[in-house]
């Protein structure tokens, strides 16, 4: 018999999952000639990995009946329903967009998307945040740690493992040194890493299915937020050139082209 | 298929040209360049429920899957390139570009004129370069589910294939191996699958048609003395059952360390192959070769993947004659020398036995008018 409180927690229980709409991971990236950032327009974008793998660890905990719904979000312009539409497509239940374009947008980092997810989080009465570990494009890796901090909230970063046991969520998280697990209270946040799990593909069936799911758009200045950065970029530059490598004829040679480089 | 290159010959790497270009979901087409395979292209499409099916083991390219006309695991479901090659832009040996349905053209059907698209398509670069492949996709089935099943001899299990077929079933994958096959595959993947012959199957469908599928095929091989029927849906057990047909090549090099690989290509009427089997596994163990056996039976096609010391000029010798036995064999059952490996060099003679004389000199008629010079891929095919 399950005690009453961690049946009204997860029978009930709501997932929030942030999806970010980025350069697809197998364009070739060019940066802009005024070197402000990259180009973007006519690449080809799709949901970045991490999200897609929580969104399938969220759909997998549906699935098994241990959360009742799950709220894919992204914030940015209307090409990010594209996104919402294809979490919807994977199981989520409902989509969220947050309405964020034009320089707003450029700007939008870690920082204003935790406080929007943070908000969120009240609004909607989550109990539980799945956000990918990062974004490819940035790297950043804070938004799921911001949020949880903004939230007051347990979090429970680079998720290879995530198991529900009572009122308690079990992860195991990948670190330096191998694996570490730890147990945290709900409501949480977690951050999915490669091993989590592999994403289902959308398959038509549910794309169309998910044609007929609601999307609610809703402002950051409804919720309160100030998408404004503190951040600007000065420039951004391709890595440098790989240098070609030289060959040398006999062992001798390459002590001596260690010694000039200062190797030995 | 083309494996030896001439001394005065020249090698063109299109690999550069990687784009996919003009995806048209609703109407399931895609038009790629040389360096896209599938792989590639299915992560691609990933998010349009779109994806091509034609799957040949090695992440090849796209436009070379069509010049090679390759087939795969899922033929019996899906097709071969052959049917799956809309549109070609193929450049040819004057330098003109030629667009083999119409620039730009993509219906799902058509009667207009001579089919230069299927010309092209497994001429394996003797007609002309591939520069362009526009493909037709297929919907992702919403549901997969895996089988195997062990059989107490060949013909039972092939029985069993010929009725799931005649049942209805849309099965996606079925595939056969032979004790010799299975042994290596226990071996190398650390597993414990019965050492006999074995059906791998797998189907695709709505999730409520998986339980029918799966039901009715399950019935068959039982009544064909089939045993240990198992099944899975769970995405992680499925990719361990096909890993392990995947990995035929590498279980049956590892059988004799240290010796390459050869692997034959026959492929006839369904009907007929109970017989071809059986004939081929006793010239097998007559002539003492190493030969594991996995087909894919649901085509009629199958592979002898035979090991051998290239070193022992004996060994190499029985192994020429028992794969020239192996494709006259097949083709005394009206089958072909080359279900999906092409003629290349080494069949060029067989060709010849299977498709006699006539059509022989019609085919080159062909190559002269495209290619006067003989400069495309020269001393292959014909």
């Amino acid at each position: 018999m399950l005690p009453l409180r961690f049946r009204r927690v997860t029978m009930s229980a709501r997932v929030l999952v942030g999806v970010k709409r980025v350069i697809d991971y197998a364009v070739k990236i060019r940066v802009k000639p005024d070197r402000t950032g990259v180009v973007t327009d006519g690449v080809k974008h799709s949901m970045n990995p991490f999200c897609e793998i929580a969104v399938e660890e969220a759909v997998k905990l549906k699935e098994k009946k241990l959360v009742k719904e799950v709220v894919a979000v992204s914030c940015g312009p209307q090409q990010v329903q594209e996104t919402i539409r294809t979490a919807l497509a994977m199981g989520a239940d409902r989509g969220i967009h947050v309405e964020v374009s034009g320089k707003d947008y450029e700007t939008l980092g870690p920082l204003q998307v935790s406080k929007i997810f943070a908000a969120l989080a009240k609004k909607e009465q989550a109990d539980l945040i799945i956000l990918g570990k990062q974004a490819i494009d940035d790297d950043c890796n804070q938004t799921g740690q911001m949020t949880a901090a903004l939230l007051d909230w347990p979090q429970g970063t680079f998720a290879s493992e995530v198991t529900l046991e009572a009122d308690k969520l079990k992860v195991v998280r990948e670190i330096d040194g191998g694996l570490e697990t730890i147990k945290i209270k709900l409501p949480a946040v977690v951050t999915a890493d490669l091993r989590l799990n592999t994403p289902r593909y959308a398959t038509l069936p549910n794309i169309m299915k998910a044609k007929k799911k609601k999307i609610v758009n809703v402002k950051p200045a409804d919720l309160g937020v100030d998408v404004s950065s503190r951040l600007e970029v000065l420039k951004v530059d391709e890595p440098p050139q790989r240098q070609s490598g030289v060959k040398v004829e006999t062992v001798h040679d390459l002590v001596e082209k260690l010694k000039e480089a200062g190797r030995i | 298929a083309t494996s030896l290159i001439r001394v005065s010959s020249m090698c063109l790497n299109l690999r550069k040209m990687d784009q996919v270009l003009d995806l048209h979901q609703e109407d399931f087409d895609v038009t790629v360049e040389p360096g896209v395979t599938p792989k590639g292209l299915n992560s691609y499409l990933r998010d349009t429920g779109l994806w091509f099916p034609v799957d040949p083991g090695a992440d090849a390219s796209l436009c070379g899957m069509a010049a090679t006309s390759a087939s795969g695991t899922n033929a019996v479901r899906y097709g071969t390139m052959r049917g799956n090659v809309l549109n070609l832009e193929v450049v040819l040996a004057d330098g003109t570009v030629l667009h083999t349905a119409g620039k730009g053209r993509r219906p799902r059907k058509t009667s207009a004129g001579y089919n230069l698209t299927n010309l092209f398509v497994g001429s394996e670069g003797t007609l002309g370069i591939i520069t362009k492949a526009t493909l037709r996709l297929f919907g992702i089935p919403e549901s997969m589910v895996s089988a195997v099943c062990s059989f107490p001899s060949v013909q039972s299990a092939v029985d069993s294939t010929v009725q799931i077929l005649q049942a209805g079933v849309p099965i996606a994958r079925i595939e056969f191996l032979d004790d010799v096959m299975i042994n290596a595959c226990n071996r190398f993947n650390n597993l414990s699958y019965a050492v006999t012959p074995t059906l791998f199957l797998e189907f695709h469908g709505s999730s409520k048609s998986m339980e029918e599928q799966v039901s009715i095929t399950e019935e068959i091989t039982w009544d064909n003395g089939g045993s240990d029927f198992a099944w899975s849906e769970d995405e992680e057990t499925r990719g361990r059952l096909w890993k392990a047909r995947h990995d035929a090549w590498y279980a049956a090099l590892a059988l004799r360390p240290g010796c390459k690989a050869y692997s034959t290509d026959v492929c006839v009427p369904i009907s007929r192959l109970p017989q071809i089997i059986v004939e081929t596994k006793e010239d097998l163990i007559r002539n003492n070769i190493t030969g594991p056996i996995a087909g894919h039976v649901g085509d009629g096609n199958f592979h002898c993947l035979i090991v051998l010391d290239p070193n022992d000029p004996d060994e190499v010798q029985r192994v020429h004659s028992f794969t020239e036995r192996l494709a006259r064999r097949a083709l005394a059952m009206d089958g072909t020398c080359t279900g999906e490996h092409g003629i290349g060099l080494g069949k060029r003679a067989l060709l010849r036995e299977e498709v006699g004389l006539l059509a022989i000199e019609v085919m080159q008629g062909l190559k002269a008018t495209l290619d006067p010079k003989n400069l495309m891929n020269p001393g292959k095919v014909l």
